[in-house]
């Protein structure tokens, strides 16, 4: 109740300031205003998809670019209706964006921001050499918006247009990052392989966020071109996508609010100095851009996380909690367990080389429905590159692997985890910025719907009260019910592998694969790890667990799988295992 | 006889875990000394700190001097050197630039080089075979014989070598570590961490068992190696 | 297009390789020892440039200014940490390198801007570029040596605006086109000949190329670089010290591009902004060399020459389109090539 009277408030207040503004502030003002929420829809698309996408892109401004010069051809040569022109910019830019990330966004390293650099270069350029866009002098005459009676003809009233629709982005864009799209993009800075594992296509997430950051820029674009009636090709240059970049580092990388804290310092400072330096010296205007650049390399090194996070702790966190479903039974959809003792995963013959070496050598074993298996060996065993050819990391050289009765090897990732086998990593991949409850949430992510529209558009409280339910389900589960709004990164080793196995089991898996659980935990920490996988297993789950703490596995395990030298050398239950000659050799060493 | 490496109460926090607690431990001139334990207990770790490649708390004496402000470099000057579980060859160098690098930090006149390399080929014929070829081609047993021969282009006085039995058949494990023993009678001191507990306390006179980053046992070897706890730290159970 | 159009475009097209490959050497060398993406490269060959026209004008080059602010600047936080570390026998080569080096330098520029033929000032604004490299590397990026990717080239592009705008204000707007150190041209036939200075530079790449096969398969330093690019953590256990081969990869790369500076100057116009098109057309040439092997990166020098000749032929205003353009595939089919394994990416800058 609280926060809807504190959002409504804020709300009211947002749109009197709006209304009011023009009337009161001076012409210089009002004009700054614009540009400086022009520049913060370009930046809220730049930080959702390079500050929380993490892909770099120095290119946004040519967006802008498209957006401008394609409503201006089409408002002044087809004489038609800027609002004609918004679909058509929006049309446009979006394609092209989808058509550069199609062939851009599985770049990896160094190779995605500079492909941003190549385009963000070339497009401004081709503006600048095309006739029919007025080449290097640009296209006048555009003509100014129409709301109705209303003609935005002045920079007055474009103001209250301009900032209706940064306060709409501003909104979609909050929404989005909390909704399952947003939780899943949010996730993309894991990995490839986080992604896969949760059942989502990294490269599709990352386009999806290209395009979107694009439809940001084409709308700003488009309110320039009728804000000013005049495009040219230099406010699209490289250089001002390098200036969009600079205002999101400033605000602060991943902060939303960012985009408007790094876009007025930026511009109020750009402003200023170029206001002030003239009057100071001659040469005023070459050194406020020295100045600039001063400035900026100094907040690089003094505030490199931007200026938006020590705001943020000074106006407090807020905390918006999402309601819990009241009844239990609306739920998200569940699978059915085979029955116990059934056969569930069968290696057969499973063989990896890597060139001249042999990782794994002829390995066959099965695992039943409701046990729990442990694969053990001394280190360089192979238990990891066969951890990876079961999850589908890697590709099989040779062998067959049987889900569920059907084939599963040579099948990417995704899909494995989709038919229901879900995985721990060795080395925890949560994401701490997320809540307990929302890292929980990407486990079920595979079983929800709701796509970016949806979820941009709030209409998607209906399945989040499912998943929310299903998080906390597992979370009450693990005993962290009651910290479920902290953060993922304040938790310690321990927990923080609890928790992923409840995003594994959010999930709803037929089996579990766990890897190396137990390294680095206390003893306290691993007596929890064990009740659990009890626990588990009594509830009819599967689980497969990749392991070299032999007091841990010794306790917990139905059956064991030794391997050594790529080879299984031993198979059976732990007190049979511990006593074998074989094993013993090869974790204390050959005589020989 | 005193001894070369002196470790008192160190801490090492790898990632959020402190891999390494409170763990001290020394090595006599002239000896071979082994730190042996399951996997995970931070014998790894331990050996980084100690060459300086991560950072570490608690005394750390090298031939009476004490090292905190010694960077890795300037740690091999003094003579302490590591042979890493990864090897960390130059795959796309040849064997003979791999060990002249080796060499790096002694300044080596082109003659004492020369001598060096023989040495080296005349311990592991298979790299003079070699010597024209990508270390990435090497097998598994011959990058370990190449990374060991480049460390010892700059005659250390304490050798530190992290697992190098790892992922080695048997016979080549018995070449190499018998190698490590010999070394003993060229004045050199080592520190093996190994998982292979019989293999290499067999070579070693003293040891020490790590568990969960503490040192649980510890001993000349004879007793380690009769000991039951060994067996039950690696195997589990009670 | 005829043979002779052809052929004039072509020779056209490898001066412009040439350059480019000699400038592909100093960012492949910089990048395979630092990991640093080093953007500032054209502005530094700008600086050359701009210094030997403003010495042929009897004016003393501004760039003497930077290279004292940075050297003053360098030479502070050298002696700070040498007395963190209590490392004074480190003293003579820290003020050798990072003082009295920088200053011949400027001396060498300030003597030949009054006196000298032609032949010394070049050779002058060759030297003064020499020191900008290391020193721009010591006061900008080895403290922020361990940031992530994306604060790095930020900062490299922050430092391409910051020396641009420096030569904004001390070189002025206007461009300079210097004296050719050679004159005449060398008549093949009749309507193609080629300038001497055309020769000159096709020469000079193919004599650095050769210097740096040499010096990286025979020298002891070679094989260092080498080590460092090949094997960081490997190289460290053998006593490379990284900051040395950053310092080595920066001198070579800045004498580079001073040489790239003087051969450019005489034929085309350089404005004090020219250096980040120069620098992001031999980016193309490196990324066809895949960042680390030099032959493959001389070969993409020749392809984005020739390229970007023919196609100013072709249409002037989009010549720049088409080079850049043809980045994007060149960086897919790269990237297609090496597998990259899947890189536990950073956390939230």
């Amino acid at each position: 109740m609280n926060s809807r009277v504190r959002t409504a408030g804020g709300l009211l207040l947002a749109l009197a300031i709006i209304a009011a503004a023009p009337q009161l502030l001076g012409k210089f003002a009002v004009v700054l205003l614009n540009d400086i929420g022009l520049a913060t829809l370009v930046v809220l698309g730049l930080v959702l998809v390079s500050g929380v996408g993490g892909a770099i892109s120095f290119g946004q401004a040519a967006f802008v670019g498209i957006a401008a010069y394609a409503t201006a051809w089409l408002t002044t040569t087809q004489a038609v209706s800027p609002w004609l022109g918004l679909a058509f910019a929006l049309l446009l830019t979006c394609s092209c964006a989808w058509l550069i990330g199609a062939m851009t966004m599985r770049l990896g390293g160094h190779y995605l921001p500079l492909s941003t650099i190549a385009w963000g270069l070339a497009l401004p350029l081709l503006f600048g050499n095309i006739d029919a866009l007025g080449s290097h002098s640009g296209l006048g005459n555009i003509p100014p918006i129409h709301l109705g009676a209303w003609s935005l003809d002045q920079d007055r009233s474009m103001f209250p247009l301009i900032w209706l629709l940064v306060l709409g982005g501003g909104w979609f864009a909050v929404n989005l990052l909390r909704s399952r799209s947003g939780r899943m993009m949010r996730a993309l800075r894991g990995g490839e392989v986080l992604l896969a594992s949760l059942g989502a296509d990294a490269y599709r997430v990352r386009l999806t966020l290209f395009v979107l950051a694009a439809a940001y820029a084409a709308v700003a674009g488009w309110l320039y071109a009728h804000a000013y009636r005049f495009v040219s090709p230099t406010p699209f240059s490289l250089h001002a996508s390098i200036e969009y970049m600079f205002m999101m580092v400033v605000g602060g990388t991943s902060q939303l609010a960012g985009a408007f804290l790094g876009s007025a310092v930026f511009m109020g400072l750009d402003d200023l100095l170029k206001d002030v330096m003239p009057r100071i010296s001659g040469r005023g205007s070459e050194i406020s851009s020295l100045i600039f650049a001063l400035i900026f390399l100094l907040i690089l090194q003094r505030v490199p996380r931007g200026l938006g996070r020590p705001l943020k702790r000074l106006l407090g966190q807020v905390r918006t909690q999402r309601p819990m479903p009241a009844a239990a039974e609306l739920a998200l959809p569940r699978r059915e367990l085979p029955a116990r003792g059934s056969l569930l995963l069968s290696i057969d013959g499973v063989v990896r080389r890597f060139g001249g070496l042999t990782a794994v050598d002829r390995v066959s074993f099965d695992v039943r429905a409701g046990e729990i298996v442990g694969l053990i060996g001394p280190n360089g065993a192979g238990k990891s590159t066969l951890f990876n050819l079961i999850t589908g990391a890697l590709p099989l050289t040779d062998g067959k692997v049987r889900f569920l009765d059907a084939p599963i090897a040579g099948l990417p990732q995704r899909e494995i985890a989709l038919r229901g086998i879900a995985r721990t990593f060795q080395h925890v991949k949560l994401r701490s910025n997320m809540t307990l409850l929302e890292n929980v949430a990407l486990g079920a992510h595979a079983r929800s719907q709701c796509g970016l529209a949806r979820g941009g558009l709030r209409l998607d409280r209906d399945e989040e009260a499912r998943i929310a339910g299903e998080a906390m389900r597992q979370l009450e589960r693990i005993g962290l019910a009651d910290r479920a709004h902290d953060l993922a990164g304040s938790l310690p080793l321990g927990t923080q592998r609890l928790l992923e196995i409840a995003r594994a089991l959010a999930a709803d898996p037929v089996l579990i694969v766990l890897d190396e659980p137990a390294a680095g935990l206390r003893l306290v920490e691993k007596e929890g790890l064990i009740s659990l996988l009890d626990t588990l297993r009594a509830e009819g789950m599967t689980v497969l667990i990749v392991e070299h703490d032999m007091e841990f596995v010794m306790n917990l395990v139905d059956r064991l799988v030794v391997l050594n030298f790529g080879s299984k050398i031993c198979e059976g239950r732990p007190d049979e295992v511990r006593a074998d000659p074989q094993v013993q050799a090869a974790y204390l060493g050959s005589d020989a | 006889m005193s001894a070369l490496l002196q470790v008192r109460d160190l801490h090492v926090a790898y990632g959020q875990v402190e891999a390494v607690r409170g763990v001290s431990l020394s090595v006599p001139e002239g000896h071979i000394s082994s730190v042996i334990g399951p996997n995970g207990a931070g014998k790894t770790t331990l050996l980084c700190a100690l060459m300086g490649l991560l950072p570490a708390r608690g005394d750390v004496y090298f031939d009476g001097i004490d090292l905190r402000r010694f960077d890795v470099e300037a740690r091999l000057e003094l003579g302490l050197c590591l042979v890493p579980e990864q090897r960390e060859l130059f795959g796309d160098m040849t064997v003979l630039d791999n060990l002249i690098l080796g060499a790096h930090a002694r300044k080596l006149s082109r003659s004492v080089l020369r001598m060096r390399l023989e040495d080296a080929y005349a311990r592991f014929p298979r790299l003079a075979e070699r010597r024209r070829q990508r270390a990435d081609t090497l097998s598994g047993g011959e990058r370990q014989m190449l990374a060991l021969s480049r460390a010892l282009m700059s005659r250390p006085r304490l050798l530190m070598l992290d697992e190098p039995s790892l992922g080695l058949a048997p016979l080549i494990v018995r070449e190499i570590l018998a190698e490590i023993g010999r070394l003993r009678g060229d004045g050199l001191s080592v520190l093996l961490v190994e998982q292979n507990a019989r293999a290499a306390l067999r070579v070693s006179s003293d040891g020490y068992v790590l568990e969960n980053g503490c040192v649980v046992l510890s001993g000349s070897a004879d007793q380690l190696s009769s000991d039951a706890r060994v067996q039950r730290i690696y195997l589990g159970g009670s | 297009m005829n043979a002779d159009i052809a052929l004039i475009l072509g020779a056209d097209g490898l001066a412009g390789s040439a350059v480019y490959l000699i400038a592909g050497l100093g960012l492949v060398l910089i990048f395979s020892v630092t990991r640093v993406i080093f953007v500032p490269f054209g502005d530094i060959a700008v600086f050359a440039a701009l210094s030997l026209g403003a010495m042929e004008m009897g004016r003393l080059p501004a760039a003497i200014m930077l290279i004292g602010l940075f050297a003053v600047i360098a030479l502070i936080m050298e002696l700070v940490e040498l007395r963190r570390d209590r490392a004074w026998r480190r003293l003579p080569a820290t003020l050798l390198i990072w003082g009295l080096a920088p200053l011949l330098a400027c001396a060498l520029a300030g003597w030949a801007t009054s006196h000298g033929p032609e032949g010394l000032r070049v050779i002058a604004a060759v030297l003064l570029a020499v020191p900008l490299g290391p020193l721009i590397n010591r006061v900008a990026l080895q403290p922020i040596a361990h940031a992530s990717v994306l604060t790095l080239l930020i900062a490299a592009l922050v430092l391409h605006f910051l020396l641009s705008g420096l030569g904004l204000l001390w070189f002025g707007p206007e461009g300079i086109r210097t004296k050719a150190s050679l004159d005449g041209a060398w008549v093949l036939s009749e309507g193609f000949s080629i300038n001497h200075q055309v020769l000159l530079t096709i020469a000079a790449a193919f004599l650095l190329a050769a210097a740096f096969y040499v010096g990286f398969e025979r020298t002891r330093l070679g094989k260092v670089l080498r080590a460092t690019a090949s094997n960081r953590t490997g190289a460290r256990l053998v006593g490379i010290r990284p900051r040395h081969t950053a310092l080595v990869a920066h001198t070579v790369a800045a004498l580079l591009a001073g040489i790239v500076g003087v051969l450019i100057s005489p034929v085309t116009t350089i404005y004090y902004d020219s250096g980040l098109m120069l620098g992001l057309k031999a980016f193309v040439a490196a990324i066809i060399g895949g960042l680390i092997s030099y032959p493959l990166t001389a070969l993409g020098a020749v392809a984005v020459g020739l390229v970007e000749s023919f196609a100013s032929f072709w249409s002037g205003g989009l010549k720049e389109v088409i080079v850049f353009g043809l980045l994007i595939p060149v960086l897919i089919l790269r990237s297609g090539l090496t597998t990259h394994a899947d890189e536990a990416e950073e956390d939230e800058v």
